[in-house]
């Protein structure tokens, strides 16, 4: 009875990831392109996407090192692009956090966005047991992750074959502006979000690419102090 | 094009040791405790605080045009913003984008 209902929840995760296809298979086809006309090899391109599975992060990565700054403002630019999901992590410890390690360590691999997003909405409304949870998550993935890693495969196979007048240079400033402008959904976020653009403007100049990290330090606590200052006002 | 000397499988390796351990920070080493409402607060903002700042200058002064702003380009950021603000849709922002960037390219060159 319960495998069967187990077994159930994991088809109904599969079905509920289906519909981030059409996002995640775009994004993976244009790193597989962008990667390789950055020079990136096929090995290299695909360390990315199976190694850190973080579309944003390995954008941004990509970008620095073409810009040629140095290797810990590249980390430390892409990785601040991650901690969103330590938010993540918090938030599905209370249902996951029961699992065996080895589950939780597959679990924190294959926890992106999408996969968050869809389980723990779910997670708040079904009154699951922790195998249920499990397999849920699990199901969402296997549309979104494996997708991945294949489109990125295909994108990098063509990449070279592009010519330049298809004006690829400026993918990755659409994909970046079409995954921030659904996040400025609050005051707090548009004024972090301007602060982030006039400060990485005003500090191009410095050296070592350090300037974007500054303004993004800056801009992610003049957001919070808003937060905290328009809630007050409230 | 990525210059040759940069040490590619270090980034990629540490970044995704860096990733790994960001993801399973609570789930595998801090467990079920509330983080703090301040963390908390300043975690909401990072998407919006570091993507804005990164493209900001690719739209101001793109590379394919020597460091010249290009109405083409700006236009085209500008279309995908709005459109991604409006539909909340990424897809649909990317699209728009692209439509625009190559309808501007096409008429002015």
């Amino acid at each position: 009875m319960t495998a069967t209902t187990t077994k159930s929840i994991f088809w109904k995760g599969v079905r509920d990831g289906a519909p981030f296809l059409l996002v995640v298979g775009p994004f993976g086809l244009l790193f597989g392109v962008i990667a390789t006309e950055a020079g990136l090899n096929l090995s290299e391109t695909m360390g990315f996407s199976v190694l850190v599975i973080a579309g944003a992060a390995q954008f941004t990565a990509v970008q620095l090192m073409v810009d040629e700054a140095p290797t810990l403002i590249v980390l430390a630019t892409s990785l601040a692009v991650n901690l969103r999901m330590a938010m993540y992590s918090a938030s599905i410890t209370p249902h996951l956090g029961a699992a065996p390690l080895w589950k939780r360590a597959l679990v924190s691999y294959f926890l992106v966005d999408q996969s968050y997003a869809v389980s723990v909405a779910k997670y708040e409304k079904e009154n699951w047991s922790l195998q249920q949870k499990l397999a849920y998550f699990f199901g969402v993935i296997i549309p979104i992750c494996p997708m991945w890693y294949v489109l990125t495969l295909v994108g990098a196979m063509v990449g070279e074959t592009i010519p330049d007048t298809w004006a690829l240079d400026f993918a990755i400033p659409i994909t970046f502006l079409a995954l921030v402008a659904p996040a400025l959904r609050t005051l707090p976020h548009v004024i972090a979000a301007f602060v982030s653009i006039v400060l990485a403007l005003l500090l191009a100049g410095l050296p070592y690419n350090s300037g974007l990290l500054i303004a993004a330090v800056v801009a992610m606590m003049i957001g919070a102090q808003s937060e905290l200052m328009i809630g007050r006002r409230k | 094009m990525i210059p040759d000397s940069a040490p590619i499988w270090l980034v990629i390796i540490v970044l995704g040791v860096g990733t790994f351990l960001i993801r399973f920070s609570f789930l595998g080493l801090v467990g079920d405790r509330q983080l703090p409402e301040w963390l908390l607060r300043h975690l909401r903002y990072t998407s919006v605080a570091v993507l804005p700042g990164l493209v900001a200058p690719l739209v101001i002064w793109p590379q394919a045009t020597g460091g010249q702003i290009d109405p083409a380009r700006m236009a085209a950021a500008a279309v995908t913003l709005v459109v991604g603000y409006l539909t909340k849709n990424v897809l649909a922002a990317i699209v728009a984008g692209g439509v625009t960037l190559y309808a501007m390219l096409f008429l002015i060159g």
